[in-house]
């Protein structure tokens, strides 16, 4: 789509341009700075891009302790955080072990019912997550999986799983399956070819699957909310609570939500080219 | 002979294994279907009792009482309402704005590149926590949105705490997350799409804005639509953003399906209501769901005979 743009236009281009940055960018903008500030500066009218800026912050967050000026608080927000790891490493890991050789089989090895499971998978991945979520939290009272990471792990395959399987069965389909029968022929065992050809061939396919998961999994919010007390939350239930706890600490509420949204964005920005592949539902390959 | 007898049994083994391997390797998946059809198929059990924690004896069957009552209900109604406006309002200025944008970033500059990766981090921001940091900015104490908005004269402004703008906040903080999923899966279309019907339209003279409606815009339909769909499709069923800025508040302005549901279970702890909402908003998504696979897997079979 080569054109001659006129001054007028180059110009309006830009200012567009500037206000869209503008709009998306400052809100992170704002709570990094505010998160660099103390309460007295936040509070300051008129609000100034100019202070002393302070880790003070986020130094009570890792120590755990929080200085008001009435009183000192116990927080435990790293605790939230290291569940935010754990929860979605292990899910993710999980999801990736038993969903890749599943994708092989849905994209290869065609066989009875396998696209009834696939659409299965597929039209539940858009209902509504409390319709499995509410009747789940009084099975897992029966089963004592309730407020345990085990069944907290388990909740998280229904994100994790649909959107590995998805994402590296068209992977999967995208190659062709000559070379693995040429390899096969040479008297190699299926899972040899499984794991020399298949594998190395979709990598590209599995990470982004893994990363847009481990994303996934990690802004999950409702899944924790309805599942997991105090102790087994994740950032994004435990910012919320958070929130009431700390009452009128802004700085730090601020602080605590930079550390919360600091891995999404650093992984986002790190492995951007797959993550837009993967985002765009397979539906273009860019 | 004995060397014969083992091959063949031998082969024979390989051939069940051959033939159960599929089965072995997608039973993991299997196990999620059933993970999720099993409390699916509860659900719907709960939505046809009457059922509500605090009064375990006098739960009972009362089959379709539950969603009969749905319409005398005004409670219900409000929540419908609400949940279209929201899907709609969103669905709708995102897919404007996501267009505009990605028409602005379609050629391959440094800095258009540049921009269209900073757009990626609301998205990749958790929904909940991006309601906090607008919660943040929207402080009747502090908040700089506030302090922006007496330099042009309005005071007081309320945002989520106020019915009159709870609903524009939120829509507000769906927008900021959102649209830069429809401007990368729009962007996307825009390059893929062919240069030619471009230079023939040049060549001949036909204004840009003509070229747009005529050209660009039929083209880009298929991408449209699947961003549309698939974003009403998760708009509808809104619950993070909403539940973090307001829990559905102030009052019932922002009960949308998942929030009412919520707060029927844990609060009211009326189980026979909240399975009963859930179940239509289910057919809601599910319909649109139907649309939406139908439409992508299209897309998608295009999308691979070009490449």
């Amino acid at each position: 789509m080569q054109h001659h743009q006129s001054k007028l236009e180059t110009v309006l281009r830009a200012l567009a341009l500037t206000l869209v940055v503008l709009f998306f960018m400052f809100p992170i903008f704002w709570i990094l700075l505010m998160s660099l500030q103390t309460n007295e500066t936040i509070l300051r009218v008129p609000p100034s891009v100019v202070f002393e800026p302070t880790l003070a912050n986020y130094k009570g967050i890792i120590t755990g302790r929080l200085e008001t000026s009435a009183a000192s608080l116990e927080i435990n927000f790293l605790g939230n955080l290291w569940n935010s790891i754990f929860l979605s490493v292990t899910s993710v890991t999980l999801a990736l072990v038993l969903g890749v050789p599943a994708a092989y089989a849905f994209a290869r090895l065609k066989f009875k019912g396998s696209e009834d499971i696939a659409f299965t998978l597929l039209s539940f991945r858009f209902a509504p997550p409390l319709l499995v979520l509410l009747p789940l939290t009084l099975y897992f009272q029966q089963m004592g999986l309730a407020d345990t990471y085990i069944g907290l792990i388990w909740v998280y395959q229904l994100i994790c799983l649909p959107l590995i399987l998805w994402i590296v069965r068209g992977y999967f389909e995208d190659i062709s399956p000559d070379i693995e029968n040429a390899y096969r022929i040479a008297g190699h065992s299926w899972f040899a070819t499984f794991r020399k050809i298949a594998l190395p061939l979709a990598g590209p396919g599995i990470a982004a699957a893994g990363l847009l998961a481990f994303i996934f999994a990690w802004n999950n919010f409702i899944f924790a909310l309805v599942l997991a007390s105090a102790d087994k939350q994740p950032v994004t239930v435990g910012a919320l609570a958070f929130i009431t706890a700390s009452g009128i600490q802004y700085g730090q509420i601020a602080a605590a939500v930079i550390m919360s949204i600091t891995p999404t964005l650093a992984l986002a920005l790190y492995a951007q080219k797959y993550l837009v592949e993967g985002l765009s539902l397979g539906a273009v390959k860019g | 002979m004995s060397d014969s007898v083992n091959s063949n049994t031998k082969r024979k083994r390989r051939l069940i294994s051959r033939r159960a391997l599929p089965y072995v390797l997608s039973l993991p998946a299997l196990l999620v279907c059933a993970g999720i059809l099993v409390p699916f198929v509860t659900a719907i059990y709960y939505s046809l009792q009457r059922y509500r924690m605090s009064q375990p004896w006098a739960r009972e069957m009362n089959w379709g009482e539950n969603y009969v009552k749905f319409f005398s209900d005004s409670d219900f109604w409000n929540t419908l309402s609400v949940s279209l406006q929201y899907a709609f309002l969103t669905v709708g200025f995102e897919l404007l704005l996501g267009l505009g944008v990605a028409l602005l970033l379609v050629r391959r500059t440094r800095v258009n590149n540049i921009i269209s990766i900073l757009l990626l981090m609301p998205l990749m921001t958790a929904p909940a926590l991006a309601a906090l940091m607008w919660k943040l900015m929207t402080n009747p104490g502090f908040g700089i949105l506030n302090y922006f908005l007496t330099l042009v004269g309005i005071e007081d402004f309320k945002w989520g705490a106020s019915p009159s703008s709870a609903l524009f906040t939120v829509v507000l903080v769906d927008i900021w997350v959102y649209t830069p999923f429809i401007m990368i899966l729009l962007l996307a279309g825009l390059r893929s799409l062919p240069t030619q019907p471009f230079e023939a339209a040049a060549l001949d003279g036909v204004p840009r804005w003509q070229q747009f409606y005529r050209i660009t815009l039929p083209m880009l339909m298929p991408y449209l639509l699947t961003a549309a769909l698939f974003r009403l499709l998760e708009s509808i069923q809104q619950f993070d953003i909403i539940y973090a800025m307001t829990q559905g508040g102030p009052g019932d302005t922002l009960t949308v399906f998942q929030v009412e549901a919520y707060l029927n279970f844990f609060q009211s702890t009326n189980v026979g209501r909240s399975a009963a909402l859930l179940m239509v908003l289910w057919a809601i998504t599910f319909f649109i769901s139907n649309i939406f696979i139908k439409n992508w897997l299209r897309l998608r079979e295009r999308a691979r005979g070009e490449t």
